[in-house]
């Protein structure tokens, strides 16, 4: 177990003429090694939601349990919360300040009280983990292109070697490659390493393909908790809220309308293939 | 965290203090301080008690807000209160020891104090009705005969405005730098005063970073869009006087003429 969430409410600015309820009574409980999508609309209370589970904001009402401990006792260490529970946040260069890329990562590590031969061997590992090129290494972080500066980032995150990995929009920006790269190297190192994985995006298409389950965040409000196929089914409802599922839901959706013989569980675009190969037999 | 920081801490309500032209509010404002400075007598005060309490009520904006003001300058009221009671020569009215207070000293203390509370609270009710750009726009007008002197008056009112309308957006960004890098374990609380600066390079380093960069594409937006300066530049909204303001420019000076008539016959 490493996560419960307990009615869990924050409200921006409270008692202000600009009070905003960002999270409403949320209750959520979430696994040691399980790979979560939260997917929500601008707005809708994801971001918020996940800067709770590192304890960057803290709760109005209810309270966060990690690993059986209330955060919110007077006592517990968020700081060492924070090593365990790694956040890579949307901007890279919100965290990128050092000289070289190499020095950048090492500051995570630094900050843990490791050994400076430790630190370094975490910083190598972790790049090599994002698969950024050597030659990059003694760079300034400012000259890396958009996708290099997200590896580094979020290289900086993994050196502390965290049980959690929350990535806030990861691909936010990137092209279609450079998003299905990165996407794939999280995928890739959480089946590596089993660690729980927390990935934030507003495009259903980019955490079907990846994640075992799926956190719908609507104004506030958890409005689906489920494995992927399963949330699809609501598709109609999706839509209501400014999201949409993965195409292929819709070309299911559309054939089996059409009368064609196909199931609707498909969710990305082999499984969809495989469907329709077996109806053209 | 820092989000709760508003400057120019504008407060929005639907009143006529709100709904007046900036510039009547800036000239009101500033004959307002001009009054709290130069008259006194008690019925001078009760006259600009019952002013700017009458133009508080009207602009619907909390008390509290106003008095929210004058927490920042609390320290320097009582330092100052205590230096003018204890340290003006005159008629002693009590002492102990070496220390005397004297009804000089008394009437300067209590005198000073209205007028800062005042003075304070006279502006704060300026900034919490009219939005920072709305400001600079009132000053830009006001200030346009200087324009034939060779003062700036509009590159001035626009780096106003860019300033103000940038310092929500950096406020935010350090809020969001500072959040990453404590994710990574930075502290911004413990340690020395050394310690502490060292822990800032990594707040500074990117917040220095996105200024230019924002800097640079605002530059970039403006000339995009042909910004050559003031020269036969139009107003999205000019400001126009309205009937209201008429209004209040009669009853602001009335008002101080009110006060000069008190002084000459009392």
């Amino acid at each position: 177990m490493s996560f419960i969430l307990d009615n869990v409410s924050y409200r921006y600015s409270e008692k202000t003429a600009y009070e905003i309820t960002a999270l409403d009574h949320v209750n959520l409980q979430i696994d040691d090694g399980e790979f979560i999508g939260v997917i929500g609309h601008t707005g809708s209370g994801k971001s918020t939601l996940i800067q709770h589970l590192n304890g960057l904001l803290k709760a109005t009402e209810g309270t966060i349990y990690f690993n059986g401990q209330d955060i919110y006792e007077e006592d517990y260490d968020l700081r060492d919360l924070r090593m365990q529970v790694g956040m890579v946040f949307q901007y890279p260069e919100h965290q990128l300040f050092e000289e070289t890329v190499f020095k950048d990562v090492c500051f995570g590590p630094k900050n843990q009280g490791l050994p400076e031969k430790d630190v370094t061997l975490r910083a190598y590992e972790a790049l090599q983990n994002v698969g950024l090129p050597e030659k990059y290494f003694d760079v300034s972080p400012f000259e890396l292109s958009g996708g290099q500066k997200r590896r580094a980032a979020i290289a900086g995150v993994i050196a502390m070697k965290p049980q959690v990995l929350i990535l806030d929009e990861p691909t936010a920006g990137l092209d279609p490659k450079g998003r299905d790269e990165i996407l794939d190297m999280i995928a890739d190192m959480h089946a590596r390493y089993g660690n729980t994985v927390i990935l934030v995006s507003h495009s259903m298409e980019d955490v079907a393909k990846y994640v075992d389950r799926i956190i719908v965040m609507d104004h506030g409000h958890v409005k689906f908790d489920d494995a992927p196929r399963q949330v699809f089914h609501h598709y109609k409802e999706l839509e209501e809220i400014g999201l949409a599922a993965p195409q292929v839901t819709y070309l299911m959706h559309e054939m089996k309308e059409k009368g064609m013989d196909v199931s609707t569980e498909a969710t990305t675009v082999d499984e969809a293939k495989e469907a329709i190969l077996r109806l053209i037999g | 965290m820092l989000r709760d920081i508003t400057l120019g801490q504008y407060y929005p309500a639907d009143s006529v203090i709100h709904k007046l032209d900036p510039r009547t509010k800036l000239f009101a404002t500033l004959l307002f301080i001009i009054s709290v400075f130069s008259f006194d007598g008690i019925v001078g005060f009760i006259v600009m008690t019952a002013f700017l309490f009458g133009v508080i009520a009207l602009s619907k904006v909390p008390l509290s807000f106003m008095l929210r003001g004058l927490k920042a300058i609390m320290i320097l009221l009582v330092i100052a209160g205590l230096f003018n009671l204890f340290l003006t020569p005159g008629q002693v009215l009590w002492s102990i020891w070496k220390i005397h207070i004297t009804r000089e000293g008394l009437r300067n203390a209590v005198l000073m104090t209205i007028r800062m509370v005042y003075l304070i609270m006279g502006s704060s009710v300026m900034t919490l009705t009219t939005t920072p750009n709305q400001l600079t726009d009132g000053l830009e007008k006001a200030l346009k005969p200087l324009q034939k002197i060779n003062v700036p008056v509009h590159e001035i009112a626009m780096m106003m405005s860019i300033a103000l309308r940038f310092i929500p957006i950096l406020i935010e960004e350090t809020d969001k730098i500072m959040k990453a890098q404590m994710a990574r374990g930075a502290d911004f609380e413990t340690g020395g005063l050394v310690k502490k600066a060292k822990n800032m390079v990594p707040l500074l380093v990117p917040l220095f970073v996105s200024a230019f960069r924002r800097a640079n594409d605002l530059a970039l937006a403006m000339e995009a869009r042909c910004y050559v300066g003031g020269e036969g530049r139009t107003k999205m909204i000019p400001l126009v006087y309205h009937k209201v303001d008429r209004l209040a420019y009669v009853v602001v000076i009335a008002y101080f003429v009110l006060l000069m008539v008190i002084k000459v016959v009392l």
